[in-house]
């Protein structure tokens, strides 16, 4: 019959079309060399947060948009992450390299983040989001209690010398100076998207989207739902810890550097950038860390009004755009490309489906 | 094979399931009852999204009610929904290959297995299409592709005709008939359409608040007095 002849089963490899492909490149030439080659220091140093926070985000997408849960305690993760790091830095006194540092960091978290996960096995929604909120405030504390991020021999230690409240862990020897920090940090960037890439376009990815339409078509496919769940909230965790190992080698870490309430603008900005495409995560850290510089430096405008603008954006992204700005970038790419005749307009309307919403399980009684 | 012996589920007072015996062979059989008559709640006990307070089910030789809900599904057991539940943002390949790459389909095979479920169903020509971008008539299908893709050894249609116009009905009716010869399912179809019912199955159960009234060869069942003063009141559609 017809198509089916030369059909492949969905992966990493059939996702890679020749536009993303083409995209996936330009992007990382315009950040590995574009932006270093015009950018000011000061700048550079918003673009490396802008990169760090770009992993945040992509950590929280992933629940947001593919799994369709809720969770407000991405940002205690990213300082969960920092921590870790600093302490196997020092524990192992500080001869790990950096990439088996970061990997450690990341598993870590991710356990952590399964921790965390486990009320949604019970939960979701709302309820969800709130308990959540306090494991946020939990790790918040815990970290208090072991004086983040002070830290010096061993484990535990405690380095009476630098009580400061400030703590780093060394960058990597091939990337000691700012920019090239800042693109070792896109490559790993690069490198984690194509991970969430990888789950989105294989096994877990199907699973979570039929997690997401409703828990029993999960059910009903023979997903096994809590494996499931609990990897997602690893995988975003894990993420998250990657990128506060990366912040603790790239500017370092202080005590009050991860607000357990920045977790509710952050999930404002991953409504607002998109939370159903994995560049909506680069939309999301672009209005979490340069968007307020530009509002401060450029216009002079007070930073409080963030998050009003925020909460104005998240209110349009839901009525206007449920697929968030970078949709809206997308549609203004095609048109150009289109009116340039760059690329050939398409043959059938594309079909928006992202916007499914799901009830809570509790009314999902199947029928 | 599959036999059921007092079976009993309870919602606070009401129990939709009361001490239900039944035996069905391979083939293509039919749950008909009136609404609320507890036939959904009855496939919902068999998945494992409701726990009966008593009763036993036997399928094949094997304890289903023991097993977790995705090792039922891994075992065989395939369902679709009344209010159907095809992924959305999903192909119709990638919702196939969900339920069998879960259900444990021997990997080589995958893609072959895919495609002739879906060519099965009749949406060769759809592979590739999100299921939201489909028709009422087309979700259904890709469900039943779900349902039997891989090995099934039980598989429930939960009114899969429901709100479809009769040439569409007529189409799955066809398909729904192959199933047995297909898999070696055995196949228990709900539904409300008589003539769907007629049609495709070799024998009927009915059911009534919660009770087997009548369960036999379809012409003798249909004909049952008892049968049709369940259904009084009731759009019978024969
Ligand atoms: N989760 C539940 N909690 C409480 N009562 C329920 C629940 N599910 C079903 N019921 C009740 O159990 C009875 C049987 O419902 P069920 O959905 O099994 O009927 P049905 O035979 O499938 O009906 P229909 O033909 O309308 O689909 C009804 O009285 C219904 O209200
Ligand atoms: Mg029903």
């Amino acid at each position: 019959m017809s198509q089916t002849a030369d059909v492949r089963l969905p992966s990493l490899l059939t996702a890679a079309t020749p536009q993303r492909m083409i995209a996936l490149v330009v992007v990382l030439a315009i950040a590995l060399f574009g932006i270093p080659a015009i950018l000011s220091t000061f700048w550079m140093k918003i673009m490396f947060e802008m990169a760090a926070y770009s992993l945040v985000t992509l950590g929280l997408g992933l629940l947001v948009g593919r799994v369709g849960i809720y969770s407000l305690c991405q940002i205690p993760l990213v300082a969960a992450g920092a921590w870790f790091s600093l302490r196997v830095h020092f524990l192992f006194d500080e001869s790990v390299p950096f990439p088996i540092l970061l990997l450690i960091t990341g598993v870590l978290t991710g356990v952590l983040g399964i921790i965390i996960g486990l009320p949604a096995l019970r939960l979701s929604g709302l309820y969800l989001a709130l308990v959540t909120l306090m494991a946020a405030g939990a790790i918040t504390l815990l970290l208090v209690s072991v004086k983040f991020p002070n830290g010096g021999g061993g484990f535990w230690g405690f380095d009476t010398r630098s009580a400061s409240g400030f703590n780093s862990v060394p960058r990597p020897g091939i990337a000691t100076g700012d920019i090239a920090f800042y693109r070792y940090t896109v490559v790993v960037v690069a490198l984690m998207f194509l991970l969430a890439a990888w789950h989105i376009a294989g096994k877990p990815g199907r699973a979570w989207a039929s997690l997401r339409q409703a828990e029993v078509t999960a059910i009903s496919a023979g997903v096994n739902t809590t494996l499931y769940k609990l990897w997602a909230f690893a995988l975003s965790a894990a993420i998250a810890g990657v990128a506060g190992g990366i912040i603790a080698a790239g500017n370092g870490v202080t005590t009050n550097q991860f607000p357990v309430e920045q977790s509710i603008l952050l999930l404002a900005v991953v409504l607002l950038g998109g939370a159903y495409s994995l560049w909506g995560a680069i939309v999301a850290a672009f209005f979490l860390r340069v968007f307020p510089q530009l509002l401060d430096k450029q216009l002079g405008l007070p930073v409080e009004l963030l998050t009003v603008l925020f909460g104005v954006g998240v209110l349009f992204t839901l009525m206007l755009q449920p697929k968030g700005v970078v949709q809206d970038l997308t549609n203004l790419g095609r048109l150009i490309g289109v009116k340039t005749g760059m690329i050939k307009p398409p043959v059938a309307p594309v079909v928006a489906s992202a916007a499914v919403e799901t009830a809570p399980v509790a009314e999902q009684v199947p029928s | 094979m599959i036999s059921i012996s007092s079976l009993t589920v309870r919602f606070g007072g009401v129990v939709p399931i009361d001490d239900l015996n039944l035996t069905l062979d391979v083939g293509v059989n039919g749950l008909i009852g009136p609404n609320g008559a507890g036939k959904t709640t009855f496939f919902n006990v068999l998945t494992g999204f409701v726990k009966p307070v008593q009763g036993t089910v036997t399928a094949f030789g094997d304890d289903l009610l023991a097993m977790p809900h995705f090792r039922r599904i891994r075992w065989g057991l395939r369902r679709t929904f009344q209010t159907e539940q095809a992924v959305a943002e999903l192909t119709v390949l990638e919702n196939v290959l969900t339920v069998l790459e879960h259900s444990g389909g021997a990997k080589s095979s995958r893609r072959r297995d895919v495609v002739d479920a879906v060519e099965f169903v009749g949406l060769g020509d759809s592979l590739q299409r999100p299921v939201g971008a489909l028709g009422a008539a087309e979700r259904r299908l890709v469900e039943v592709a779900r349902a039997v893709v891989g090995s099934p050894r039980l598989v429930l249609l939960d009114e899969p005709a429901a709100g479809l116009p009769d040439e569409e009905t007529a189409a799955l009716a066809q398909v729904i008939k192959e199933i047995p010869a297909r898999t070696g399912a055995l196949t228990i179809l709900v539904d409300h359409d008589m003539a769907l019912v007629n049609e495709t199955c070799a024998h009927v159960a009915v059911l009534d608040f919660g009770h087997i009234i009548a369960s036999g060869p379809t012409a003798d069942v249909l004909n049952d007095a008892r049968v049709m003063a369940a259904y009084l009141g009731e759009d019978i559609d024969v």
